[in-house]
């Protein structure tokens, strides 16, 4: 069919301008049929830029495209998909309260829904992608939605697929049977280019990488025949530190207490919590792991105060009973949080980052005085020692939080915290979307806290962090937590099980947790 | 060559002051155009109705008793929107403010002394906050849109005034009319520049925006309400209470619009009647938007508006032109200003259409 020779897909001299910012600079690359081609950066490189001017979303400044060899100009995403382009985003685009394939049929014009449901049977039986079409979204996990997502692209026998971080979902178990039928895929032909930032993925997966580094590429290299150290030093520009762990530090007395904490789901589509417990020592790091949406938000709500628990003792920091209290009073009890959604939840984007300070620290530091004046003067101070303790990079002298990059934003709120010298802290999702350099800056911190005698908390839906930073991990399915082991006695595979929630030595079903509990 | 709106990476500084210049420019060059349209002189127009209330001592004076009530509804209204709680129903605020007040100032017809008249403002400021309670207690219990209910709250006060003036307060010497009694001298809110109608109200307008402003910036109670207002998540990890932004601002805001009311029939009309409201508490919105949410904004919002009221009574009597133009300067304010206002977020970029 093709040419060996001509690459399907070629970029040349791709520059994409934002005003005078150079998203992209001069980006070449070129991906042949069947070949899987990893795009890797740190946040803020430039990959989704290039990726969407490949879709059809963006146009570029300069440059242009080549498939099969021929100049084309791809003036939108149904144009990219007429080309044979698929793509899946990290975000689903799926519609709750439809079936899979009444999704799949309004991504398909003119497809009609008579004979669709034996199609995707068919892409599903041949691809490894078990779904059963007739079933609603809102009841799928993250996994089977992403399986909807392939479905619909491979529907459109695309020549190449581009898949954006697709594995930040999944369990570990998810991500192997996603990668064989990513193989199985490009063994018939399909190119698949993974943008991905977890490089042992990457490595496993991918014959070829594209290192972008503030919008230009400086290294294409075989992932395979190098190490994850010297990827990661390509895409930083330096190498990266690891971080130095608290191995064997004597666990101290219970400061954080969760007790049979039960709460309904906030909405319709949330998860309610069932009976959680669990005890977090001084100088520990315990973490939660879990798959999306599992509770994760649920608990943290419950932790910081924002919604109540239905007995004080419930909660308790440092022996005293905190669940009937607000987020205010757990703060001055000596408790400290960092919810997972930086911008609209951890600060305000609108405001400045002395304000930011305000926002968590207004009594627990006393940054306001008699009769709600605010002290303009502490506050500010405030931020500026966290800017400078955490190397917090911003322009100018009064930004916005909203346009601080993420890693430095996440620097920032989780800066602002640990400076409080909380004697429990409880972090979701601390590295999220956060460049390799800022993550090891915020890791350190956090095992450098519980050196100091604090309790420390932390929710992530990365395992790898996990493994690298906890003393003990528990894992939360449906709303319940499973009881903590040290991380010595762990592997991926025992925690991906819990995590899709099968339970050694428990017999129950999880997915009716009415019934399970009744 | 095809204008394109491109969204800034920061909102300007500049424009947020520079579009309502812009807005009132814009709205000028549309009135000519109507004024032509309708056949008149536009320049003629425009100077009757931008230029002439600025002329006599007489006429300035005026504006600022126009400004006075829409400054302090403004001023109000945008604490309010600054927490993203929409108070649409100043209008019935206003109008119950005046009800609770006449109900002090026409029941004691043989009372003297200042605390009588402070009885009264305050029976205004309760009457707001009354007809304000409503809609909040309803959008945190019930989760009822606080447009929608503290709107159509308007009406009712309307109708509830109509059917007073007409009804158990009708001036029994007012020859069928329906307005109530005259409000004795102890309830006539003091002139303060002699031969004209400015009052005291004018301070009190002043004061309250003044101290809202400072609220608004300096104190943690403002800090809440705008967290509230720009990411309610984020309040509430904070430990600010939703609900009690809600009833904060409508409350405030309710019971301003009320002392506006109270203070309106003191120091004008001296007496209840079904047309007191002259729709000060819709258009107290466009103030409040024309000075950019900031309560001490609200004081050139109302200055602005009261241009466009004393303009149009000018035009009335010199121009024979309809009272509705006044409305329609108003809207096209309003409209422009909103238009012109994306240009804080956006960028407009002249480029020719790339080939499909």
């Amino acid at each position: 069919m093709t040419d060996a020779a001509v690459p399907l897909l070629e970029a040349r001299g791709i520059t994409r301008l934002f005003g005078s910012f150079a998203a992209n600079r001069d980006v070449s690359l070129a991906i042949r049929a069947g070949e899987r081609h990893a795009l890797l950066g740190e946040n803020g490189a430039g990959k989704s830029t290039l990726v969407k001017m490949i879709y059809g979303v963006l146009a570029p400044s300069a440059g242009e495209f080549r498939w099969e060899g021929r100049a084309v100009e791809i003036a939108s995403p149904a144009a990219a998909r007429d080309m044979g382009i698929g793509m899946v985003f990290q975000h689903f685009n799926l519609f709750d309260a439809l079936t899979v394939a009444e999704n799949i049929a309004l991504a398909l014009p003119g497809e009609r829904m008579r004979g669709l449901g034996a199609r995707i049977a068919e892409v599903s039986r041949a691809y490894g992608l078990a779904i059963d079409p007739n079933r609603a979204v809102h009841s799928l996990s993250a996994g089977e939605k992403q399986r909807v997502e392939i479905i619909r692209c491979l529907l459109q026998a695309p020549r190449l697929l581009i898949m954006d971080e697709p594995t930040s979902v999944l369990t570990p178990q998810e991500g192997a049977l996603l990668f064989a039928t990513l193989r199985r895929l490009s063994d018939e032909g399909v190119a698949i280019l993974y943008i991905s930032h977890k490089l042992d993925e990457v490595r496993a997966l991918c014959e070829a990488a594209t290192v972008l580094r503030a919008g230009e590429v400086v290294a294409e290299c075989d992932p395979r025949a190098v190490s994850s150290a010297e990827i990661a030093a390509l895409m930083v520009g330096r190498d990266v530190a690891q971080v130095g762990r608290a191995d064997g530090a004597a666990a101290g007395p219970v400061r954080l207490a969760i007790r049979s904490l039960s709460l309904p789901a906030p909405s319709q589509f949330g998860t309610a919590l069932h009976e959680v417990s669990l005890d977090v020592r001084g100088g520990e790091i315990l973490g939660i792991a879990g798959v999306a949406g599992e509770g994760q938000s649920e608990l943290m709500q419950a932790l910081i105060g924002e919604r109540r628990a239905p007995r004080p003792e419930a909660i308790a920091v440092d022996g005293r009973a905190v669940g009937h209290l607000g987020p205010d009073a757990r703060r001055l009890a000596g408790a400290a949080f960092v919810p997972e959604e930086r911008a609209g939840h951890a600060a305000v984007p609108e405001m400045g980052l002395p304000e930011n300070v305000l926002l968590s620290h207004h009594r627990a530091e006393r940054l306001s005085g008699p009769a709600g004046w605010i002290r303009a003067g502490r506050t500010a101070a405030w931020a500026a020692r966290v800017r400078t303790a955490f190397d917090v990079r911003a322009g100018g002298a009064h930004p916005r939080a909203g346009s601080l990059s993420g890693g430095n934003l996440q620097k920032f709120v989780v800066g602002r915290e640990i400076l409080r010298e909380p004697g429990v802290l409880v972090v979701n999702q601390p590295t999220w979307g956060v460049d390799p350099g800022a993550a090891v800056v915020i890791r350190q911190a956090l095992i450098d806290l519980a050196r100091r005698g604090a309790a420390v908390l932390v929710i992530s839906q990365d395992l790898e962090e996990l493994f690298a930073i906890a003393d003990r991990v528990a894992v939360i399915h449906t709303g319940r937590l499973s009881a903590p082991r040290p991380v010595g006695e762990l592997d991926a595979e025992t925690v991906g099980l819990l995590m899709g929630g099968a339970d050694p030595g428990a017999d129950r079903d999880d997915r009716h947790p009415a019934e399970a509990h009744a | 060559m095809i204008p394109r709106l491109e969204a800034r990476a920061e909102p300007s500084a500049l424009m947020t002051l520079a579009s309502p210049v812009i807005a009132i420019g814009l709205t000028l060059v549309a009135g000519a155009v109507m004024f032509a349209l309708m056949g008149r002189d536009p320049a003629e127009a425009l100077w009757v109705y931008f230029v002439s209330p600025f002329m006599d001592g007489y006429s300035r004076a005026e504006l600022v008793v126009k400004a006075v009530p829409l400054a302090l509804i403004g001023a109000g209204l945008a604490v309010s929107f600054r927490a993203n709680v929409w108070n649409i129903g100043a209008a019935g605020q206003y109008v119950a403010g005046a009800m609770a007040g006449g109900l002090v100032a026409l029941g004691a017809p043989e009372a003297t002394g200042t605390a009588w008249f402070l009885l009264y403002l305050a029976a205004g400021v309760t009457g707001g906050l009354v007809w304000a309670a409503v809609p909040a207690l309803l959008r945190t219990r019930f989760n009822a849109n606080e447009i929608l209910v503290s709107l159509m709250l308007t009406y009712v006060a309307a109708l509830m005034l109509d059917w007073a003036v007409r009804g158990p307060w009708r001036d029994p010497l007012g020859f069928g009319f329906p307005q109530s009694r005259d409000f004795t001298a102890t309830f006539q809110m003091p002139v303060i520049l002699e031969g004209t109608r400015l009052h005291a109200g004018v301070i009190v307008a002043v004061v309250v925006a003044v101290a809202l402003m400072l609220m608004m910036g300096r104190t943690m109670r403002g800090f809440e309400l705008r967290v509230i207002g720009a990411a309610p998540r984020a309040g509430a990890f904070a430990g600010f209470s939703q609900a009690g932004a809600v009833w904060f601002a409508l409350l405030l805001s309710g019971g301003l619009a009320g002392l506006a009311g109270a203070i309106e029939v003191s120091a004008t009309v001296h007496q209840l009647q079904p047309d007191i409201s002259a729709g000060y508490g819709f258009v107290a919105i466009i103030a409040a938007f024309l000075g950019r949410l900031n309560p001490a904004g609200a004081l050139f919002g109302g200055l602005v508006l009261a241009v466009s009221y004393i303009g149009g009574e000018n035009a009335q009597i010199l121009l024979k032109l309809p009272k509705n133009v006044t409305g329609i300067f108003q809207g096209m304010l309003l409209f422009f200003l909103l238009g012109c206002d994306t240009l804080i977020r956006h960028r407009i970029i002249w480029r020719r259409r790339a080939a499909a």
